[in-house]
């Protein structure tokens, strides 16, 4: 453990880090206090019973679905001689690299009555009217939760596949020994074991979920969400805005606190993950259905999308139209880079503190930095300008009153707020990554140093990081992806003449051509995969 | 890491300093559309322009930025923007007898704070296969057309705005009425854009849709897309009547802007021959500008009246236009 002035230090810093973090959430729910009632008590006697049951409704759909695709595509890939393992194994995490809106984008248009797959069908059947056939209708709850949870679910895929595969094999080849059956095993070994690294990424699914505003927009489904962009931008009440974006962050605390219950009893550590292991050979139409399941996702997840996208842009691009989006491209990296790392750094910190440390709300700091990822990006923004407005005031005065030249908006209006504001974002992804790693470190390599008389600092980074160097690895990259493709945040803070891919893809999609913009979102994704590619590449090393 | 944020920060701050000519944008209307005309005023005049284009958000990022704002120019899509940043106290007027004699009266604010740019119309597109049809607005109501409507969200800025106009013209319980009738007549719930609301007319999904002018000239000149408007015909609502509802694009100059002048002659640039004919020919709209003309193929549609109903009123019955959305629950 980490005493004396040392831990004294990393408690300000932990403590420090998380209220800044947490700060433009709180000046939001402040605002949040002074909204008005008679607003708040329309919108309730009309739609917002509506949406706040399409809210819940969409995040069950989400869940379930999102853990079924991912607990069962990791255990095939990880417990079983499917085919072409090698291949699903990666194929199966570039979900990752779709940003959800645009997806949704794809699919409302293909799916829809009007869309070139039923047209393709009525002509081929001589069918006239949507009487004449059945068709399911994309435009739904269902259909919006089937295309998140799509994009989604390599969130548990890979969490849970990180958590299979560091298992002891010790504990399978018991239970086997005691008589248990293979899938049996699995039911009550590998999944148990597993179920702590499954909560964290089922939470972030969830709290993705309840910030998503443009992907349900497509769906012509209206959430909670649509209800704090309607109180905002149509009826211009900031703080009805935000009493009802303080409502979600309220649900995201039950996220938090269902994620924390789920793993409270489970604490099983080994100090043996071995790999190379027990397999289940499966039979032939096992194969075939496994097989099925996992292509399916991958299918529709990724190759579909991308086959669209390339499609359009072979039809659509330039040159001209390339070489804008590189460098669009590089300000993406760019952002990216310096939020994932940031994050990344926090997240180090807060998970090392609530780990090593003995005081009693050593816990708090971790939990409430992660809050800013169920707000969704608009209103973000908005509490960071609510935030930094007000201290760039404060500076450009101090500036006027010591006679210095006015430096401007120096934080609300330059890159400075974004890299914030994307980093109060996605630090719950970063944190909730760390975390799970820590947990699969035994305890009592926690001790095992200064028994040893090592030096406890010393002992973090020649024990504790380079065994957490995976789940850092697999956060930074997270984040990377994320940041990439976040969207309303960038759109609304970002300075003059600044644009990323996404906010180009956004002007594109606005004006109903996306077509034009193909290329562009490829990029996107591509940038997305480098490092999916690299991680892959560099777990396998391992 | 730090260094290099610091780094970035103190070169934005630098360069907001330094440059000298240039003029300041935040933009709702997409770059492509306003990119060739500030082109050209950069090539005339030497000043160069900055853009930010957002939808949401724009004016509240303007409200906080207070009076450090860099913003000189606001350019908008719908008049209830303008009208909410005038109420808002972010706009400053502009006297310049080039845009008094340019914008005609009734798209302009009368205390020279917001300048109409383009005017489009709220049409009704009917399917050809039901010949020419005279259409009110109010007829998308009519118990005849269950089944039969399309439109995007009422939500959406472009609705709200026909709705507002409905409610100068038959109050709240008759608009209330009206948003239900249409409603039940829906062919499918409210989604898409206006677009696809005719790629549905033209998959027999339904027969009539509401959608904004220009789109058509759009898709006729998208070689995907003229079939779906090759199916329709479009109408323009009420001439009998009151005339068809008419909404804006239009700019302002912002409160703080820290370059007024360039600022100005940005503003008399956009409302210049040119520049009008230039809105007119790329984005098929109709220039505020008299003696300026539409494109051949948008005159080609025919004359139509407009509703002569003051922009204000339509800005001013906005928010009682969303409360009869919500309570006709006209998208769930």
């Amino acid at each position: 453990m980490i005493s004396g002035n040392r831990s004294k230090v990393w408690q300000i810093v932990s403590w420090a880090t998380a209220s800044i973090l947490v700060l433009p959430i709180f000046i939001m729910l402040v605002s949040g206090f002074s909204a008005t009632t008679e607003l708040f008590s329309h919108l309730w006697d009309t739609v917002l019973p509506t949406y706040v049951l399409n809210t819940l409704y969409l995040a069950i759909v989400v869940g379930i679905l999102s853990i079924f695709f991912g607990v069962i595509s990791a255990a095939l890939i990880t417990q079983t001689n499917i085919k072409a393992k090698n291949i699903l194994r990666w194929l199966l995490m570039l979900p990752l690299a779709m940003p959800a809106y645009l997806v949704a984008y794809l699919y409302t248009d293909l799916f829809d009555y009007a869309g070139p797959v039923q047209r393709n069908l009525r002509e081929f059947f001589g069918w006239e009217s949507p009487a004449d056939y059945w068709f399911f209708d994309i435009r739904t709850l269902f259909g919006a939760g089937v295309v998140i949870s799509l994009v989604l679910f390599p969130y548990i895929y890979m969490l849970a596949r990180t958590a299979f595969e560091q298992q002891d094999q010790n504990l399978h080849r018991a239970s086997r020994l005691l008589g248990l059956t293979t899938f049996q095993t699995f039911y009550k070994v590998c999944l148990p074991l597993a179920r702590p690294a499954i909560a964290i990424a089922v939470s972030l699914v969830l709290m993705e979920t309840l910030a998503d505003f443009a992907t349900v927009q497509y769906f012509a489904v209206n959430t909670l969400t649509t209800a704090v962009y309607d109180t905002w931008l149509g009826y211009g009440d900031l703080s009805t805005a935000n009493a009802l974006a303080s409502l979600l962050t309220l649900m995201v605390f039950f996220v938090i606190l269902f994620e924390q219950k789920a793993r409270l009893k489970q604490r099983h550590q080994s100090n043996r993950p071995t790999r190379g292991n027990h397999i289940i050979v499966l039979s032939i139409s096992q194969q075939f259905f496994a097989s099925l399941f996992c292509w399916a996702l991958a299918v529709f997840g990724f190759l579909l999308p991308m086959f669209l996208l390339v499609l359009m842009a072979l039809e659509y691009a330039t040159i001209e139209q390339l070489d804008v989006l590189i460098s669009t491209g590089f300000n993406s990296i760019e952002l990216a880079i310096y939020t994932a790392t940031i994050a990344t750094l926090i997240a180090i910190v807060l998970v090392l503190y609530k780990r090593l440390h003995q005081d009693k709300y050593k816990a708090v700091p971790l939990n409430v930095s992660g809050f800013g990822y169920a707000i969704p990006g608009t209103v973000l923004a908005m509490a960071m300008l609510a935030t930094f407005g007000p201290l760039d005031g404060f500076i450009n005065e101090m500036a006027v009153k010591l006679s210095i030249e006015e430096p401007g908006l120096i934080l609300s209006g330059t890159i400075f707020a974004i890299v914030f504001a994307l980093v109060v974002r996605f630090s719950a992804i970063a944190n909730g990554t760390i975390s799970g790693g820590v947990e699969q470190i035994s305890q009592s390599i926690d001790l095992a140093p200064p028994s040893l008389g090592v030096k406890q600092l010393k002992s973090l980074f020649t024990v504790h990081i380079p065994l957490l160097k995976s789940s850092i690895f697999i956060a930074w990259l997270l984040v990377f992806v994320e940041a990439m493709k976040e969207l309303p945040a960038v759109l609304l803070l970002r300075p003059f003449n600044f644009d990323t891919l996404s906010t180009q893809i956004y002007q594109l999609i606005s004006d109903e051509r996306l077509e034009q913009g193909a290329i562009g979102a490829i990029l996107i994704v591509a940038f997305g995969l480098i490092p999916i590619i690299w991680l892959n590449k560099s777990e396998d090393k391992v | 890491m730090f260094k290099k944020i610091v780094s970035v920060l103190a070169f934005t701050a630098c360069f907001a300093v330094n440059a000298a000519q240039e003029v300041n944008v935040y933009s709702y209307r997409q770059p492509f559309l306003v990119e060739p005309l500030f082109k050209t005023f950069t090539d005339k005049t030497g000043i160069k322009v900055n853009v930010v284009f957002a939808k949401k958000g724009m004016a509240e990022r303007l409200k906080r930025e207070g009076k450090h704002s860099p913003a000189d120019i606001l350019l908008t899509t719908d008049i209830s923007r303008l009208i909410e940043l005038q109420d808002n106290g972010l706009l400053q007027a502009v006297n310049s007898k080039n845009l008094e004699e340019a914008v005609p009266a009734q798209y302009r604010s009368a205390d020279d704070t917001w300048f109409a740019l383009t005017t489009r119309v709220r049409n009704i597109y009917s399917a050809k296969r039901l010949g020419k049809i005279d259409f009110n607005y109010e007829d998308l109501a009519k118990p005849e057309w269950k089944g039969r409507v399309c439109t995007r969200s009422g939500k959406h800025p472009y609705n709200v705005a026909l709705v507002a106009s409905m409610i100068a013209e038959h109050g709240e319980a008759g608009t209330l009425a009206w948003l239900e009738g249409v409603k039940s007549n829906l062919a499918r719930k409210p989604q898409g854009n206006d677009r696809g609301q005719v790629q549905a007319i033209n998959q027999k999904l339904c027969d009539v849709s509401l959608g904004n002018s220009y789109y058509f000239g759009n898709m006729l000149s998208d070689e995907k897309q003229k079939v779906w408007a090759d199916s329709v015909y479009i109408n323009f609502p009420n001439q009998s009547n009151r005339g068809a509802h008419v909404n804006i694009s239009g700019m302002a100059m912002a409160k703080y802007a820290p370059n007024e002048d360039n600022a100005k002659a940005l503003m008399e640039f956009l409302v210049s021959v040119p520049a009008q004919q230039l809105y007119a020919e790329t984005n098929m709209e109709y220039p505020v500008r008299k003696g300026v003309n539409a494109s051949k193929l948008v005159a080609s549609w025919g004359e139509f009246t407009a509703d002569k109903l003051p922009l204000e009123v339509i800005a001013k019955h906005r928010k009682t236009a969303l409360k009869l959305l919500d309570k006709a629950k006209f998208d769930l």
